[in-house]
Formats: structure tokens, C-alpha cells, sequence
């Protein structure tokens, strides 16, 4: 019901000042009781309530600032010497010195502590009490808890204008060391003033880099030498290598000669198992792949073009951005391609034609990662589009293995190094994803969301227990993933081998059986009139790109149905709104239909 | 007198795994020490606070009690430290097997 209340106020009134003066009540409205409104309401007599008594308390939370801590170590210098001896007086020290042990109370004290001493030393030598007990006991532990991981550590970019972290390195003896490229991929559009440092992080410090590496160029990759720990190899964003020795400091060690580098940013760079342990190679995507020792970085010593037609011809090339190299196979390795193709080659072949032995067919998009799995380098793992895929080398048509699409992009992918069926991959919407292909093949075993923005790269520890991951903004995070994740368990070798090959043997039932329908269509073809062939093919042209596009409409239509179907159930709306929405859903969708199909495109494009 | 005290420390020097033996005064002079003169300083500092701590801590528990000896074990090896009124006895010992 509505209560009005009306006055009247002359025109000329209108903006005069407020005049305030007392007047008695007046009452306005009377609503009297209506009792038919009480039969709506039963009477409950008693009535039970709960009543507290108690401090009102409210909680609240509350951040510090962040607190810069340094650990410095304190010298003590010698002190404590009477006034009348010179420290530095040898002469003096030793009459001081030869006086005490003249003294009675000194004989008696060290002759007491020295009794007590010596029945601890001798007690230490008999019984190493500190020692390791039940080291066997830990292998036969089944682990049956839920596989997890927590986030240990953090380390945030130092500088104002954040870079995206693009390549991680562990540091090759006892992992305490992080080495973190810090660079901007987006052509062009890299902020003015951005500093060009990467960093070498120490896991116990999260606040301070230890050493900062200054290149001329942001560095696209880095990599610690698995031979010396001192010395880094870094591939720059203008093409260049640069080497760096710890000892020597921040800056530059060795740098190539601009004009026999690269002329694209460097994606990928490895260290060699070589006696000297001091050459590498590189591979960028201006199609070049590049042998260098570091102790003349003048120029490469072997160049490789990557061009699958064999001619040599640097047009042709399709741009490197993922090398693969595994020392257990040194004459082999393997570039991924910007073109999302994967081309195998041997290093040893004579002529550069037949350095490029095999190709894959790989992706839609870049090879964003391809790694050897460590225990079977015959199948490899590579990551591009919107799937990750396992290949076998002896299957050349298709992958062995591949996980569904995902919604996001996925930018990189390791093999854990302890279990052979756990990879870790790394999404363009921050999850982090663990898949393990004993445990689960079409889902990851885990997901985790590692933070908001985009995660670019992702290193495992050669314990397979701490991982790294680098994100769009810099932020490095380092998380321990459960026991259960990184431990090898009973017979998972074989298990995850002869998964290898069955797979592999059901690409190669497929492939062959490929072929023949091919060659039974090209026989058929043969017999058949040619023109007839070309015209049908023109007409059927257009007919097949319509009917494709309506194909791929639908499907995109159903996976968005179903998505906001699924919100809407997980979000709580009161009960009666909710079958309306849903109907004004589909009703908006299927009249919209044509507006919808423009507005996805946007989207997509 | 002062050979048995010579001899007993030198019988702690020699037994398996001791790296160093050093005898501290109550205002951290080395007495005597095996070991180079900066190790010996930065030992005699760091242990004498400690030593202090720990006696401390032990009478605040329970005053009639009192410290007698104390054991830090670390990665590479161990600190014994004897403490006396007005001395310290420190021996390193690497109880390796």
C-alpha cells in the first residue's frame, strides 16, 4: 500500500530560505490492526531460541609490508686482552698465555672438562647416533593419498615494468639455484625502459636475485652448463648467444658477432655433451640452426638450414622455436617449428641435405616444447595448439598419444625425470596440469591454478619433486608436488613401456591400413573421367567450406551451451528465476542464431 | 701439573675424527688451539654467547639445575663445548663411520 503525503507550495516561494518552528504531533496515517492477517501465522507456544551471551569479537586480517630481510655473517675480532698486553705483540700473547696455564684453577678445570669431553668423543666414535635408520623401509611405502602439490616459493621480477619469464634453468649441481630469462616475445611492443637483466635466483632468498646477468639484448633462454656450474648460455631476443661465467660477474663473458648470429630471436638453446663441455647450439625461427663453441664465438662453427625440401634455400625454412637434444643419443636431435612441424635430424650425416632425416606432422601452431621421455627417448613429447601429444619415433603419420583440446593454449611441457608416465604442462590461463597415464589417460591426474596470468614455462628438478613454472608477469613459482608424484612406483616401468607400444602398433594397424585405402582410391581415380573430376571438385569446393563452417559453428555452440549450463547450475540462484533464464537462453540463442555465429567469430578471430 | 694437562689434551687432539680442540677464557682468549687463529676467534666469540644462553635458559627452567655440557650437531660435524667457570673447553669432531 502507498502512503502519500501532499503539500502545497506557492510558485513565488520557491528557493526562499528554510524556516524551522515547533509544532505539536500530527498524526498522519492511522493503519489499524487487520486480524485476517493472523490466520496467516500459527502461534508456537513455547518458543525455542538460542540466545549467546557473549563477547562481540570481529576478525580481521591484516598484512605487513613486505619485509626485506638480508642474512650477513658477523666477524668477531679478538678482544678480551687485558689492558697491559698488546694483542699483536706475539711476545706478550705468549707470556699471557704460558702465566693462565700456570694457573691452579686452570690445571683443575681442564683436567674435569677434559674427563667429561673425552667420554662424549669416545661415545660419538662408538655409536653414530645421528645416523639414517630405516633407509630401506621408505621404498616399500604404497602411496595411497590423493596427489597434490603446494606452492613453496615465490619469486617476483625486482623490476617496475615486469617482464614475462620465458626460459628456467636448475642449476646442474644440488638445485639451489634458479637461472630465469626475463624478456618481452611481443613483437615490438616491448615497453620503453624495460631492462634487459635476467636473473639467477637462490631458492632460500625470495627477495633478492642473487646474481642479476646483464646481456645487451633481453634473453629469450638460458641455460646453466651441465658440465661447469659457473657458466650460462643465453640465447638474446636480437639473435645473438652470450655466455656468462659466475665468477667473473654480471656481465657478459662471451657474445657472438651480430652478423653471423641469428636474425630472429633465439628459442632454443643446449649445451653439447662434448669432451671440452663447452659447445652448444642453437635454433631460432629464422630457420637456422647454429653449432657454436663458446671459446670463439666469433661465429658458428656449423650451420644447419631448416628446410624440409632439402634445398637449402632460407626461404623455405620453417622458423626453429623448440630444440630438443638428449645425451644418451648425441648424434640426434630435433627442432620444432613454428609451422608445427617436427623435423628430426642427424648431426653426423655428410651432406646438409641429409642432416634432415624425418618429419612429423606435429601441430595446428608452434612447437611451444618438445622433450625425449627420459626413460624411452624413442617417444617424445611435444606440446602446440591446444594439445599436448606424445609421438614414437617409428610412427611418422601421427602421434602415438594426445590429450584432448583444452580451452587454453598450452605453452610448455616437461617429462618428469623420476617417473616415466607423469608429464607437467603448462596452460595460457595459469593452471598448471599433471598428467599421469598409469593413473588416468583423458583427463590430467591434477590441475592446479597457479596464478592469473599466462604461465610460459616450466622446469622439473632433476629430483622430479620441485617444479618451476614462469609466468606473463615475471613471477616464478616453485611448488612440490606429493610423493605419490615423483616417486617411482612398482612397475610402472613396464607398465608405461608396453602402454609405448601399444600404441605405437596401433598407429602403425591404422597407417597401413591408410595407405591401402589410398592406393585403392587411386586406382579407382584412375579409371574415372578427368574433367568430370575437376568440376565436381570446384562445385563440391564451396558446398564442403559451407557445410565445414556450419560443422564448426555447431560444435563451438554446443561446448558454449554446455558451459553456461554448467555455471549456472554451480552458481546458487533462488529456484524460480533460474528455469525462466534457461529458457530465455535458448530462446535468445536460437533467434540470435546468425547474431551469435558473428559475434563467436569475433571472438575466435 | 701443567704435563697432565698437556697430555690430556693432547690425548683428546688424537682421538679418531676430532678436527680441533681449543680452551677459551670467561673474555674469549684463546688459550690454546689447534686450529689457525681466526677460527679460533670466531669459535671462541660465537660459542661463549651461546654457552651463556644455554646455561641461562637451563637455570630458568629450574634454578638448581645447571648446564654441564653442550652437544651442536651440524651437517659437516660436531661442536662439544665444556663449560667451566671460568673457562671453555671446545672440540670439533667429525664422527664420521
Amino acid at each position: 500500500m502507498e502512503i502519500v503525503y501532499v503539500y502545497v507550495k506557492k510558485r513565488s516561494e520557491f528557493g526562499k530560505q528554510c524556516n524551522f518552528s515547533d509544532r505539536q504531533a500530527e498524526l498522519n496515517i492511522d493503519i489499524m490492526p487487520n486480524p485476517e492477517l493472523a490466520e496467516q501465522f500459527v502461534e508456537r507456544n513455547p518458543v525455542d531460541t538460542g540466545i549467546q551471551c557473549s563477547v562481540s569479537m570481529s576478525e580481521h586480517e591484516a598484512n605487513t609490508e613486505r619485509f626485506e630481510m638480508e642474512t650477513r655473517g658477523v666477524n668477531h675480532v679478538e678482544g678480551g686482552w687485558p689492558k697491559d698486553v698488546n694483542p699483536l705483540e706475539l711476545e706478550q700473547t705468549i707470556r699471557f698465555r704460558k702465566k693462565v696455564e700456570k694457573d691452579e684453577n686452570y690445571v683443575n678445570a681442564i683436567m674435569q672438562l677434559g674427563s667429561i669431553m673425552e667420554h662424549c668423543i669416545k661415545q660419538n666414535n662408538a655409536i653414530d647416533i645421528y645416523e639414517e635408520y630405516f633407509n630401506d623401509e621408505e621404498a616399500v611405502e604404497v602411496m595411497e593419498e590423493a596427489p597434490s602439490a603446494k606452492t613453496i616459493n615465490v619469486f617476483r621480477d625486482p623490476q617496475e615494468i615486469k617482464r614475462a619469464a620465458t626460459h628456467l634453468s636448475w642449476h646442474p649441481d644440488g638445485n639451489r639455484k634458479l637461472a630465469v630469462a626475463y624478456s618481452c616475445l611481443d613483437f615490438q611492443r616491448a615497453p620503453v625502459g624495460m631492462s634487459s637483466d635476467s636473473y639467477i635466483w637462490d631458492l632460500e632468498n625470495p627477495n633478492k636475485p642473487e646474481l642479476a646477468l646483464k646481456p645487451s639484448s633481453p634473453l629469450v633462454t638460458l641455460e646453466f652448463n651441465p658440465k661447469d656450474s659457473h657458466v650460462l648460455l643465453g640465447g638474446c631476443y636480437n639473435g645473438q648467444i652470450a655466455c656468462w661465467d659466475t665468477r667473473k660477474g654480471s656481465l657478459v663473458a662471451e657474445l657472438s658477432t651480430i652478423e653471423f648470429s641469428h636474425r630472429d630471436p633465439v628459442y632454443g638453446t643446449i649445451w653439447l655433451q662434448s669432451k671440452t663441455g663447452t659447445e652448444c647450439f642453437s635454433a631460432s625461427t629464422d630457420g637456422q640452426v647454429m653449432w657454436w663453441d663458446i671459446r670463439k664465438m666469433s661465429e658458428p662453427t656449423e650451420v644447419v638450414i631448416m628446410d624440409i625440401t632439402k634445398k637449402e634455400q632460407l626461404e623455405n625454412a620453417l622458423g626453429a622455436i623448440s630444440l630438443e637434444f638428449e645425451s644418451t643419443l648425441p648424434t640426434k636431435f630435433m627442432v620444432g617449428t613454428e609451422q608445427g612441424i617436427i623435423v628430426s635430424c642427424n648431426r653426423k650425416a655428410k651432406t646438409s641435405a641429409e642432416k634432415i632425416v624425418c618429419t612429423f606432422p606435429g601441430h595446428h601452431g608452434p612447437i611451444y616444447a618438445l622433450q625425449r621421455n627420459p626413460f624411452y627417448p624413442k617417444n617424445f613429447l611435444t606440446v602446440g595448439d591446444w594439445t599436448a601429444r606424445i609421438w614414437s619415433e617409428d610412427s611418422r603419420e601421427s602421434s602415438i598419444m594426445w590429450t584432448k583440446y583444452h580451452m587454453a593454449y598450452l605453452t610448455d611441457a616437461a617429462w618428469s625425470p623420476t617417473r616415466p608416465a607423469v608429464f607437467f604442462t603448462t596452460k595460457m590461463d595459469g593452471t598448471l596440469d599433471i598428467w599421469d597415464f598409469v593413473f588416468k589417460q583423458c583427463d590430467p591426474a591434477l590441475s592446479l591454478k597457479v596464478c592469473d596470468e599466462a604461465l610460459f614455462c616450466l622446469r622439473v628438478q632433476d629430483n622430479g619433486c620441485l617444479i618451476a613454472c614462469g609466468s606473463q608477469l615475471g613471477t616464478t613459482t616453485l611448488l612440490e608436488v606429493s610423493p605419490g608424484l615423483s616417486t617411482l612406483q612398482r612397475n610402472e616401468k613396464n607398465v608405461a613401456s608396453s602402454m609405448f607400444e601399444r600404441e605405437t602398433r596401433r598407429e602403425k594397424i591404422l597407417e597401413a591400413r591408410h595407405r591401402e585405402m589410398r592406393l585403392k582410391e587411386k586406382g579407382k581415380a584412375e579409371g574415372r573421367d578427368e574433367e568430370q573430376t575437376d568440376e565436381d571438385l570446384t562445385i563440391d569446393l564451396e558446398a564442403l567450406v559451407s557445410k565445414a563452417e556450419e560443422e564448426f559453428f555447431d560444435i563451438i555452440f554446443a561446448e558454449l551451451k554446455k558451459k553456461e549450463a554448467d555455471a549456472i547450475k554451480l552458481t546458487p540462484m533462488p529456484q524460480q528465476p533460474s528455469p525462466e533464464e534457461d529458457q530465455a537462453v535458448e530462446e535468445g540463442e536460437e533467434a540470435a542464431g546468425e547474431g551469435k555465429s558473428e559475434e563467436v567469430e569475433e571472438e575466435l578471430a | 701439573m701443567t704435563a697432565e694437562v698437556e697430555e690430556t689434551l693432547k690425548r683428546i687432539q688424537s682421538h679418531k675424527g676430532v678436527i680441533g680442540t681449543m680452551v677459551v677464557n670467561a673474555e674469549g682468549i684463546p688459550i690454546r688451539t689447534t686450529l689457525d687463529n681466526s677460527t679460533t676467534v670466531q669459535y671462541a666469540g660465537l660459542l661463549h654467547h651461546l654457552t651463556m644462553k644455554a646455561k641461562s635458559t637451563v637455570r630458568d627452567i629450574d634454578p638448581q639445575n645447571d648446564l654441564t655440557f653442550l652437544r651442536i650437531r651440524s651437517k659437516k660435524h660436531e661442536i662439544m663445548v665444556a663449560p667451566d667457570k671460568e673457562y671453555l673447553l671446545i672440540v670439533i669432531q667429525n664422527p664420521c663411520e
